[in-house]
């Protein structure tokens, strides 16, 4: 028996990865501003996913709460800018402030398991949103727009925030690729299939979560950057709304928890939606809201998952895949009978 | 005296948040599973006595015995078509079903009633006015008192039911070891399809009260949801009394926080739940291990 | 007359194999005990005849009926109970209404509440204590009489004297010898050898999922019951996979 990492597959589309990545760095390039703006919200989508993936289907952690980062990441870029320093920096700023803050937050949180800890997180969002609502200097409840941005032409702005998305995207997708191909990759495996099991085997499972939940504090925060960035106003009722949840929720189940590949086609997916149903409207949420409860019963490996397993395809080598040598061995461990 | 009075409104406001708990502490004690649409349940409750209000022009209390057999059906419904798979299939794939339902039936609610604001106040008779001044500051409202002798009744019913019923036996045979259970010759499914039904139906009769006591629209749910499971957690999961014990804390919590600042309402119950959840879980443990 | 039927049966969890095309029968007012080691497979074959394990092939038929697909539930109302390993009370409900729990509405007989605990005085006056209280022996007398409540036809019972005293096991055996004495029919799994061989008419060992040994109780010596119970030397009947 042995195991192996790479297929020629996976060999071939991580090489192609980073042509992709060159290719949608020329286009603020090419095209009009407005399909750049709506390329990043894409951009967006696809950091959102991959992090509630990393939580959801790496840690076993479903957090209903992820807008608390998505909030401070655009609500602290607003109050560093407010303070003088130059409205990228203070993106810069915003962003490693969500990821600070996710360290004491998870000290609380990951004590919870399941529901505690997915409706702990949505009172986390709440207390803090309800604490930006309370701040007079940040718009309180009616919102505020990130004015320090005029300074800049609308042409070179979109473009900016573009390659920023991408830059942040490629990041945190290296980021998850690299910890998952660590020998932390293996454990958190082990934490998903087993927690208690993991954790009488001595991997530190506590430890292995902190490391997750700090990471998606950091792309959370560094998605809000982005959509401030990308929108120039922002508001407390849609930035720290539990629709951002929802909309991670759908993408990571319909495109495949657990799996590298899968929340990128979700992001992908969600996108192509809201494109083309762009009045949106309650019947687009119904389905929404229909697919991802349909999906979690049905199809629990989401589509990528599926076509994983349908086709034995593997693009990331994230994974081990053990080949089985031609004569078939049987293990003579036994159930406790 | 201002104090006094914020009590007592804290106690009955906490009666409200019990009974919307109740439903919520059922599933969790039965099933171990958090059901996150039941808020949307509730004010689907509330929109379906409207609706009967609407038609009819009859009391809500009318409407309420009108709406709580078909929330029963519906709970039954909602058990066998979605939860009973759901609990098949691991920790987190309940919680991931019943999201999903709670962006469907908000989204129903607002294409069927449009985002109005509602309220069943005005069918409820003298109970949405009637008071006793028993001084200048402290009144006590007809509707609070009723609200918090219907949770009392609602919690020593059930507890009779668990304690002194074959169904209630069965019940907490299933809830403490469903294996066994089957073993004996219970249904389990059965058994959770009850308790599915029992939780939605008096999820309604929250969304009842709700709705007399001020107002609600489609997306009210969430919010209905977080005070519930606020109340379920401060209390103690899985222990009924405890969650009318918890829901009453969190009412205070509520109105004395809403004393220092009216802003500081909701924010004084949030961290009450969390500081709960910090002694529960997390009690002189509070070390940061950074990971290799 | 045949009262239950297992054919060719198959139980898995995951990829491990716990029972192995097992097959054998049990007549109407038999004693048969099940032997093995450990991880033999033994309780996963118990649990599966009860329903509580979905097989992953073959069949099991009760009085002439297939009840492979039954939940454990209806097997219980048909006449099959399970007295499970570790007991498995309801640690929060009296004694009594353990037992009470446990009466299923279309089985009548002899059994109910009062003629439990006339055959376990020992539970008399703990009625009203939570389950979790008592202390094993009493657990076990609970665990019989609980699935005596449903008046069965078949009675299964996994490793009764598990955790108890050997004074506590003599005690249990005794009551056992007057349920038995009523014509009931039993499969029990007993790791001790000596008092299975006592007890039971006929004998089944079973070794890695298979059975390798099956006779009267009478018939088998003991060396060859524990050279079977321990795989050692050949047993046609399936040592094969190893």
């Amino acid at each position: 028996m042995k195991v192996q990492r790479w297929t020629r597959t996976s060999r071939l589309f991580t090489a192609g990865t980073g042509g992709v990545a060159l290719a949608l760095a020329s286009v603020p390039l090419i095209f009009d501003p407005d399909v750049v703006q709506k390329l990043t919200n894409l951009l967006i989508l696809v950091i959102l996913a991959a992090m509630w993936n990393a939580l959801a289907g790496y840690g076993g952690l479903l957090s209903v709460g992820q807008q608390a980062f998505i909030g401070i990441g655009a609500y602290g870029t607003v109050f560093f800018a407010g303070m003088g320093v130059s409205p990228y920096v203070a993106m810069l700023l915003a962003m490693v402030l969500a990821g600070a803050v996710s360290v004491p937050i998870s000290l609380l949180a990951l004590r919870l398991r399941a529901a505690q800890f997915a409706i702990g997180m949505w009172v986390i969002a709440e207390v803090i949103s309800i604490l930006v609502r309370l701040d007079k200097n940040l718009g309180a409840g009616t919102g505020i727009s990130l004015i320090q941005m005029n300074q800049f032409a609308p042409n070179f702005r979109q473009a900016y925030t573009f390659w920023m998305a991408l830059g942040f995207t490629v990041l945190f997708l290296a980021a998850l690729f690299f910890l998952l191909r660590s020998s932390l990759g293996a454990s958190l495996q082990a934490i998903r299939d087993d927690e208690d099991a993991a954790r009488s085997l001595g991997v530190r499972v506590a430890s292995r979560k902190r490391l997750l939940f700090v990471l998606a504090g950091f792309g959370c925060g560094a998605a809000g950057v982005l959509v401030v960035a990308n929108t120039l106003f922002i508001e407390p009722g849609s930035v720290f709304s539990v629709q951002w949840s929802a909309y991670m929720i759908f993408m990571v189940l319909v495109g495949g928890l657990g799996t590298f590949e899968g929340p990128i086609l979700g992001a992908i997916l969600l996108f192509a939606i809201q494109t083309i149903f762009t009045q949106g409207g309650p019947w687009y949420l119904v389905g929404l809201g229909a697919t991802a409860a349909l999906v979690a019963l049905v199809l629990p490996r989401g589509l990528w998952g599926t076509i994983e397993e349908r086709l034995g395809l593997r693009l990331m080598p994230v994974g081990y895949r053990v080949v089985a040598p031609e004569t078939k061995t049987e293990t003579k461990v036994q159930a406790s009978a | 005296m201002t104090l006094v009075n914020a009590i007592v409104q804290g106690i009955f406001l906490g009666a409200f948040y019990a009974v919307l708990a109740c439903g919520l502490s059922i599933m969790f004690g039965v099933m171990r599973i958090i059901n996150l649409a039941h808020g949307d349940v509730a004010v689907l409750g509330a929109y379906l006595a409207f609706v009967v209000v609407e038609r009819t022009g009859a009391s809500v209390f009318v409407a309420f015995a009108v709406a709580f057999p078909v929330m029963l059906a519906l709970g039954y419904i909602l058990q066998v078509t979605v939860l009973e798979r759901s609990l098949k299939a691991g920790i987190l794939t309940p919680l991931l079903a019943t999201f999903g339902l709670s962006i469907v039936i908000q989204n129903l609610l607002l294409i069927a009633f449009s985002p109005d604001v509602r309220s069943l106040g005005g069918a409820a008779g003298v109970f949405t006015t009637a008071s006793w001044q028993v001084t200048g500051e402290l009144s006590i409202s007809a509707l609070g008192v009723l609200i918090l002798v219907v949770a009392v009744i609602l919690f020593g019913a059930l507890q009779l039911f668990l304690s002194y019923t074959p169904a209630g036996w069965a019940m907490r045979a299933t809830a403490e070891d469903a294996d066994a259970a089957e073993l004996v010759g219970i249904d389990s499914r059965a058994v959770y399809a009850r308790a599915t039904a029992i939780a939605v139906a008096i999820a309604s009769l929250g969304g009842l009260f709700l709705g007399i006591r001020s107002a609600f629209d489609p997306a009210s749910g969430p919010t209905q949801l977080i005070f519930a499971f606020e109340a379920v957690v401060i209390g103690g999961m899985g222990s009924l009394w405890g969650t009318l014990v918890g829901g009453i804390a969190l009412g205070l919590a509520q109105t004395l926080g809403a004393q220092l600042h009216p802003e500081f309402s909701v924010l004084a119950g949030h961290l009450l739940f969390l500081a709960v959840l910090i002694a529960r879980f997390g009690g002189g443990r509070l070390t940061l291990r950074v990971a290799r | 007359m045949t009262l239950l039927k297992v054919d060719q049966l198959d139980c898995r969890y995951g990829l491990l194999q716990a029972v192995r095309g097992v097959s054998f029968e049990v007549a109407q007012g038999e004693i048969v005990a099940l032997i093995g080691a450990n991880g033999a497979g033994k309780t996963t074959l118990l649990r599966a005849i009860a329903g509580a394990h979905r097989p992953h092939a073959g069949s099991v038929s009760f009085d002439g009926a297939d009840v492979t697909r039954l939940p454990a539930h209806r097997r219980v109302s048909l006449g099959i109970a399970l007295v499970p390993e570790g007991r498995r009370l309801f640690p929060s409900l009296t004694v009594e209404e353990n037992l009470r729990v446990a009466a299923v509405g279309n089985r009548r007989g002899r059994w109910n509440v009062q003629a439990v605990l006339d055959v376990f005085p020992l539970l008399q006056p703990r009625r009203k204590m939570p389950a979790a209280n008592l202390s094993g022996g009493e657990q076990q007398a609970v665990a019989i009489g609980r699935a005596l409540m449903s008046n069965p036809r078949l009675l299964l019972l996994d490793e009764v004297s598990l955790g108890l005293a050997p004074v506590v096991v003599d005690a249990v055996y005794r009551s056992l010898a007057n349920v038995i004495s009523e014509g009931a029919t039993v499969l029990l799994v007993e790791q001790d050898l000596t008092r299975a061989l006592r007890v039971a008419g006929r004998v089944i060992c079973m070794l890695e999922g298979h059975v390798v040994l099956e006779g009267a109780a009478q018939s088998l010596d003991r060396d060859r019951v524990v050279h079977a119970y321990f795989g050692l030397g050949g047993h046609a009947a399936g040592g094969a996979s190893a």
